[in-house]
């Protein structure tokens, strides 16, 4: 017969076989053997057929083979189970082929720290595929990893949206992120959006492009229509990127990097508190490259001070978990670099003061949150309406203006919120009991002296707070989960107030400082930034920072207009300036006008789930920062 | 073992396994039944199981067993197996007995031999070494009751002479089913034996030529004969290919396939590619496709005119080695009057034993469906959206109210109500009834113009290989098996799965309260899924129960478990087929459940039975699906002998046998109305088959692959079929039924003329993202669902 129609195992191969096994054949028996083989292996074939079939594939597998010799009472043939092809190689003297079969080390992989991540879970999807027999044209839903072919439509806007985001005009720019924070078609885009935001390591030079990146996630995380998935992941790992990379864009001290350091921090709070369920562990992930950046004394300022903020964003326990354990040892590497007065230090001494307000904002609302959590626990709270009465003792007996009522409740009290983060943070993540309160205070207070103590106490009681209260209020509600408006309209008041109202009277009257600071500062800081930033450049900040402290404010308690008027500038943020500066000049306010916002309210309105609406109490929360 | 009963003069043979002790007897396990001796049974029932082990095996479907849960079973049964044939012992069957008496001799069970040997009346010396060759012959047929009309090989009654009897003779001898479905070769049974008749010596070069001269013959008739007598050609071949193989002629059988192999019909690849490999006679033995082939007749219709003429053409040649095999291997069913053209044989072809044979396909079928008790439909006209779950049926058009109406009068065509004993209606199954008739109020009306939506339900993530799925009735529940021997249920409504409580637990509940059902629920244990453990290989089949308390699923670990949905755990393992098991169905009333497996049995279970009721044997090859006819009284199987069989679930016959796909079966799915059935394989076609008359009624061609799944719409308008190749259709089926005139003729010779109006039925083509469907679903509404795990 000249033609094969099959694979053969010739009578050679039969007898090297044989030889192997230590056995001599003649030739008519190894021919007699060969063709048996032959004929058991398609035998076999045929009937491993059967089980590719019944499994409803194309592909014949290993598996399915081994199915049809157990079957046949033959012992099964372990060892080709791999999922990817096995190389099948030939020696070049003698014709020799082989499957390479390589040693695997068995002590590297039972000690190997990158443990595979188990796949993910199975799990059922729906959507509607043809509506009335007709097709629906627009991708419902996205099956994750999916290469989806796009359509025109689809691809024109993809091109729209990210050149006007990432293109020169303001308004565009502003109707484009509103649009993709609201358009319910876009599902098919995202994984493109997701590549375009996975962008920031190549224009970390580039503080407005990453900004604008920065918005653009939050435009994703805000939609209502999009389900992340998976690439929350890949969303995390950007915006971790801007809080804790030693930019390109910061080598240049004019650089504001630290405002978009504190934006991405709220981001990621946000998307942690909307989307973290969707990743299992995601939280613990983000504690521990938080935790590893601070505790690696290498890293610049920038980036710790990254760490801290972003630490400060996900709330007091993870503050509590992993910054005050290590505030001991890092507090030695800063002091060092705070003590240093020569010229040369200058500009990190400036960055250590960046971290050195950072901390001590965070540690101060550490103390509060766990204050009052004790004190509720305590008073073994009402718990039903959070809302009203405790918001309103907390809101006094906190620090005013810095917490918006809701905020500490909905983390005492709201079940969810604080089982995520119990839950995410796990107590056998890492040794760690909590310090008792007074504990706590003692050792913060080892550090921070006074100004700590000043600003703890700050919270009771003032009458001049009261105005401000609903003002404050109507602004944390109204303020979408849009980290942006939050931060810029509120961010820098704490700083500023605590600064000013010690300064004066060192003694520390708790009354001075509150509120009104709050509102001074977005309407000074409004004025100008090139001021500021002249300001800056002028060094004039750099000084000492327990002086800077005690400088004398400026601004005085201003009035609820120049928090107006800072708004309806409609600026955008030009970032947070030394705090040490602030009180020489009025410091620039950034922002983009709430107002931008408040039309998204309904939007986020009709989310409504509790995360959500925590999330943005939560958000107020960060306005200290 | 053997245990004779003295009753109707019958003699029940029961062999088990040696291990099996004597008084278990009454539990037959494998009742051999002798000749169509026996009274009060059909004798097409066919006991053995074929590649089961003797133990552990279910009960034959005349046991004991039957009377406790099919009540009706024993009198009708009685009434159908009304043999004209009863006590005497015919040749046959004393030849048979003989060879029951020489195997239990072989097996020293020397007290057993004498018994059986006084009951039957046999001399002593019955067993003598002379008796042996022919009891021998006997036993290979015995063990499959293979051939009613020739006990042993060589005294085979010519077919051919016969040809006249051969409708006579059929009926009356009740071979309708024993016929063509013989080869029921029990554990192994003499293969030597059966292979034993290719021993007949000829000159193994003649072969060629013998071959050859019918084809030129064959060539030469006139056009109208040619292609009925083509037929032959198959079956000659492969018989001359094995004659000589079996023979060790292999240079000369290697020859004669390369010469003739390209001559045979391309849906005959497949087994030829078998063939082919097979060139020695040690790998015969073995080997399951040669001894289906060899042990079954290859039934062909012929009509009498070509008949005669292929008859005279072999008889003046002396062309004995031809006719032998004819006479042997082949059952040629003559008819009279026209014969058939190339389209109507093609049509027909393909199945690995040839057509049916059409006495096959003449019993009544009850096909119409059960009255439905009546319930009072409570008149609340307010239209709760509440249960809006399934989506939103947009058009809500207003219907005559068919679904009540159509109960109340009782269709001719269905069987009694109590034809098979079936559960009562409990009051939750009330309830479901009129969730259900107010969904039927709701639901769409389809048509050509007015084509259901469609939503997928895709797994995600299903690396473990998803091999089933199935969704309840009301579209609440999925589930789906996999390969990685779990069964995972997954609610796609907002209502979660929860667990009942623990028995402690359960105590403190307040069992007089009306919310009862509700506090007995784990409200802990609420998730979206459940995933159950228990199978031992990939779970290849599944289905939930009407009521939505238990599921099924069967697996290739030789298994069918049954699973509570209340507490997510297993209940009942069945173990029985002891291969793997490829289907498995509930039946439309609960209850009773089929499944078929790789042993080529499809067995019928009662849930509360660890023992089959029924085994329907008879496929030729792997059952590779199963369904309930909507009435329950019968089951539907396809196998990968590429047939359809409809069995009789009150007396265990096959009471239909369709041939014509070119494929191994895997979707069956019958029309709402009970009247046809509709099938799909893996050539990619899906055919139509009218029940009642046993006929092909349409062919609907385009899909490219396997066809994995197929279901009709509520009200029967529109056949869906989900593909390997990663679409859905739905074809006119209303179209495709509507255009039948059956008349008097085609029915009674069972010539079909198919149209091809494929295009024309085909209303749409509807493709996922790599995603193969291999479920479909239509909810109460008509919306169409259809489930695969994406495959990227």
């Amino acid at each position: 017969m000249t033609e094969r129609r099959f694979a053969e195992v010739s009578r050679e191969s039969v007898r090297l076989m044989a030889e192997g096994a230590g056995v001599e054949l003649g030739d008519d028996v190894a021919a007699l053997l060969a063709e048996d083989v032959c004929y058991r292996l398609r035998e076999a074939t045929q009937s491993s057929s059967q089980f590719m079939r019944h499994a409803k594939r194309r592909k014949l597998t290993v598996e399915d083979f081994n199915r049809a010799l157990r079957w046949s009472n033959v012992e099964a043939i372990c060892g080709y189970g791999a999922q990817d092809a096995l190389p099948f190689r030939s020696v070049k003297e003698g014709e020799l082929f082989f499957v390479e079969d390589r040693d695997v080390n068995l002590v590297e992989l039972a000690l190997a720290t990158n443990i595979p991540k188990g796949c993910a879970e199975t799990m059922v999807r729906v959507n509607v595929s043809y509506l009335d027999g007709k097709g629906n044209l627009e991708p419902q839903g996205t099956v994750p990893t999916a290469v989806q072919s796009l359509s025109d439509d689809l691809l024109k806007y993809y091109q729209q949206i990210t050149r006007a985001i990432l293109g020169e005009d303001p308004h565009l720019m502003k109707v484009a992120l509103l649009d993709l924070q609201s358009n319910s078609k876009i599902a098919a885009l995202l994984p493109y959006f997701v590549y375009v935001i996975s962008g920031v390591k190549s224009v970390s030079h580039d503080l407005e492009q990453l900004n604008r990146l920065m918005h653009m996630v939050k435009s994703l995380v805000q939609n209502p229509y999009l389900y992340l998935g998976s690439y929350v992941r890949s969303l995390v790992s950007s915006v971790m990127y801007c809080i804790l990379e030693p930019l390109a864009a910061s080598i240049n001290p004019l650089n504001d990097h630290w405002t978009l350091r504190d934006y991405a921090a709220l981001l990621l709070s946000h998307i942690f508190w909307t989307h973290g369920d969707l990743v299992s562990g995601l939280y613990h992930q983000i504690l521990l490259s938080l935790q590893k950046v601070l505790s690696d004394p290498v890293r610049p300022l920038c980036s710790h001070y990254g760490a801290v903020v972003g630490l400060h964003a996900l709330g007091w326990k993870a503050v509590e978990r992993v910054l005050f354990p290590h505030l001991p040892a890092y507090w030695a590497n800063l002091q060092a670099v705070l003590d240093d007065y020569s010229v040369s230090n200058a500009q990190v001494k400036a960055d250590g003061h960046k971290v050195y307000g950072a901390i001590l904002v965070a540690v101060e609302r550490l103390l509060k949150m766990k204050a009052l959590s004790l004190s509720q626990s305590a008073e073994g709270q009402s718990g039903a309406h959070p809302g009203s009465v405790v918001g309103a003792v907390s809101y006094r007996v906190n620090s005013p203006g810095l917490s918006p009522p809701p905020e500490p409740l909905s983390e005492a009290a709201l079940g969810i919120a604080s089982h995520l983060q119990v839950g995410g943070a796990g107590c056998h993540w890492e040794e760690w009991t909590p310090v008792p309160l007074p504990a706590m205070y003692c050792e913060l207070y080892s550090f921070f002296g006074d100004s700590l103590a000043v600003r703890f106490s700050t919270g009771t009681g003032f009458g001049t707070h009261s105005p401000c209260t609903p003002s404050q209020l109507g602004d944390s509600r109204k303020e979408p989960p849009g980290p942006a408006s939050n931060l810029d309209t509120t961010r820098k008041m704490p700083q500023l107030t605590a600064n000013l109202n010690i300064s004066p009277r060192q003694d520390g009257s708790p009354r001075t400082d509150p509120p009104p600071p709050s509102l001074s500062g977005p309407g000074s800081r409004s004025r100008s930034s090139s001021s500021c930033s002249r300001q800056r450049s002028a060094g004039l900040s750099r000084e000492v920072f327990p002086k800077a402290r005690f400088t004398s404010p400026q601004t005085t308690p201003p009035a609820f207009s120049f928090l107006i008027g800072g708004r309806q500038m409609g600026q955008r943020c030009q970032g947070r300036r030394p705090f040490q500066t602030m009180f020489a000049t009025t410091p620039p306010v950034s922002a983009i006008p709430p107002r931008t916002y408040a039309h998204k309210l309904p939007v986020i309105g009709r989310v409504g789930k509790p995360v959500r609406r925590w999330t943005c109490s939560h958000y107020s929360l960060h306005l200290p920062l | 073992m053997i245990a004779l009963t003295g009753k109707n003069q019958s003699y029940v043979l029961v062999l088990y396994g040696l291990c099996f002790p004597l008084i278990h007897v009454a539990h037959a396990q494998f009742i051999l039944k002798m000749a169509a001796v026996q009274g009060g049974m059909g004798d097409a029932d066919i006991k053995t199981d074929i590649k089961t082990e003797p133990s552990a095996d279910g009960f034959g479907n005349n046991n004991a067993n039957d009377g406790r849960v099919l009540s009706a079973s024993p009198g009708s049964s009685s009434s159908t197996g009304s043999n004209k044939q009863t006590a005497a012992v015919t040749p046959e069957d004393q030849q048979t007995l003989l060879a029951v008496l020489q195997f239990l001799k072989k097996n020293k069970l020397s007290e057993s031999v004498e018994i059986l040997r006084r009951e039957a009346g046999l001399p002593e010396n019955s067993l003598d070494p002379k008796a042996n060759e022919s009891a021998g012959a006997g036993s290979g047929g015995a063990a499959g009751i293979v051939d009613l009309e020739g006990g042993d090989a060589s005294s085979l009654l010519s077919r051919v002479t016969g040809s006249s009897s051969a409708g006579a003779q059929a009926p009356t001898k009740g071979t309708v089913q024993s016929g063509c479905c013989p080869a029921v070769a029990e554990d192994q049974p003499d293969v030597s034996v059966v292979l034993s008749a290719y021993s007949q010596q000829g000159d193994p070069t003649l072969y060629k030529v013998y071959y050859r001269d019918l084809k030129k013959f064959i060539e030469t008739v006139l056009d109208c004969h040619r292609a009925e007598l083509s037929q032959v050609f198959y079956p000659l071949f492969v018989h001359m290919y094995l004659e000589l193989v079996y023979n060790n002629h292999e240079s000369e059988a290697k020859a004669f396939f390369e010469k003739f192999s390209g001559d045979q019909e391309c849906y005959y690849e497949e087994d030829l590619r078998i063939l082919s490999g097979l060139t020695k006679k040690e790998h015969m033995r073995g080997n399951e496709t040669l001894l289906d082939f060899r042990t079954s007749k290859f039934v062909l219709r012929i009509s009498r005119d070509s008949y005669q003429l292929l008859k005279r053409h072999l008889q003046e040649r002396q062309n004995n080695q031809i006719w032998n095999i004819i006479q042997e291997h082949l059952y040629i069913d003559i008819f009279d009057g026209m014969p058939r053209s190339k389209s109507q044989i093609d049509a027909m072809s393909g199945s690995l034993a040839g057509e049916a044979k059409r006495e096959a396909n003449k019993t009544k079928v009850y096909y119409g469906l059960l009255k439905e008790p009546e319930i009072e439909l409570p008149l609340d006209d307010e239209d709760e959206e509440a249960e809006n779950e399934e989506g939103k049926p947009k058009k809500k058009k207003p219907k005559k109210d068919s679904v009540g109406s159509k109960s109340k009068k009782q269709d001719p065509n269905a069987p009694s109500q109590n034809r098979i004993p079936l559960p009562e209606l409990k009051d939750s199954d009330k309830l479901d009834k009129i969730m259900y008739m107010k969904e039927a109020t709701k639901r769409i009306r389809l048509g050509p113009d007015n084509l259901p939506s469609v939503c997928f339900y895709t797994f995600l993530n299903a690396y473990q290989g998803l091999t089933a799925v199935d969704l309840t009735d009301d579209s609440s529940l999925i589930a789906g098996g996999f390969a990685d021997s779990t069964v995972r249920v997954w609610s796609v409504t907002p209502k979660k799965l929860r667990k009942v409580k623990s028995a402690a637990d359960l105590n403190l509940i307040d069992k007089e309260s009306d919310d009862v059902l509700e506090r007995i629920m784990d409200e802990k244990t609420a998730s979206e899924s459940k995933i159950m453990y228990g199978h031992s290989g990939p779970v290849y089949g599944i289905s939930f129960s009407p009521d939505r308390n238990y599921l099924l699923s069967s697996s290739e670990d030789g298994t069918v478990r049954l699973w509570s949905l209340l507490t997510f755990t297993c209940l009942v393992a069945y173990k029985g087929h002891n291969y793997p098991v490829w289907d498995t169905q509930f039946s439309p009333y609960g209850y009773y459940f089929v499944s078929g497996g790789h042993d080529r049995v499809a067995r019928l279970w009662a849930t509360d039975h660890y023992q089959p009721l029924r085994i329907f044997s008879g496929h030729l090859a792997d059952i590779t699906c199963t369904r309930f006819h909507p009435n329950s009284n019968y089951v539907a199987t396809g196998s990968s002998d590429r047939t359809i069989r409809l069995w009789d679930v009150l007396s265990g016959n096959c009471v239909r046998i369709f041939t014509g796909h070119k494929g191994p079966i895997h979707s069956l799915a019958f029309s709402p109305n009970g009247k046809f059935l509709a099938s799909g394989a893996t050539d990619g076609r899906v055919l139509l088959w009218d029940i009642g008359h046993g006929l092909m009624v349409g062919e609907l061609k385009g899909h490219t692959d396997t066809i994995y799944s197929l279901r009709f719409s509520r009200d029967g308008e529109i056949l869906a079929s989900g593909s390997m190749d990663n679409t859905v259709r739905l074809w006119d089926a209303m179209k495709a039924f509507d255009d039948l005139e059956t008349d008097d003729f085609t029915a009674a010779t069972g010539h079909i003329h198919l149209q091809d109006n494929s295009q024309e039925l085909l209303l749409g083509t509807y493709t996922t993202k790599s995603t193969p469907v291999i479920h479909l679903h239509f909810t109460r509404r008509n919306l169409l669902l259809a489930a695969g795990a994406f495959n990227p």
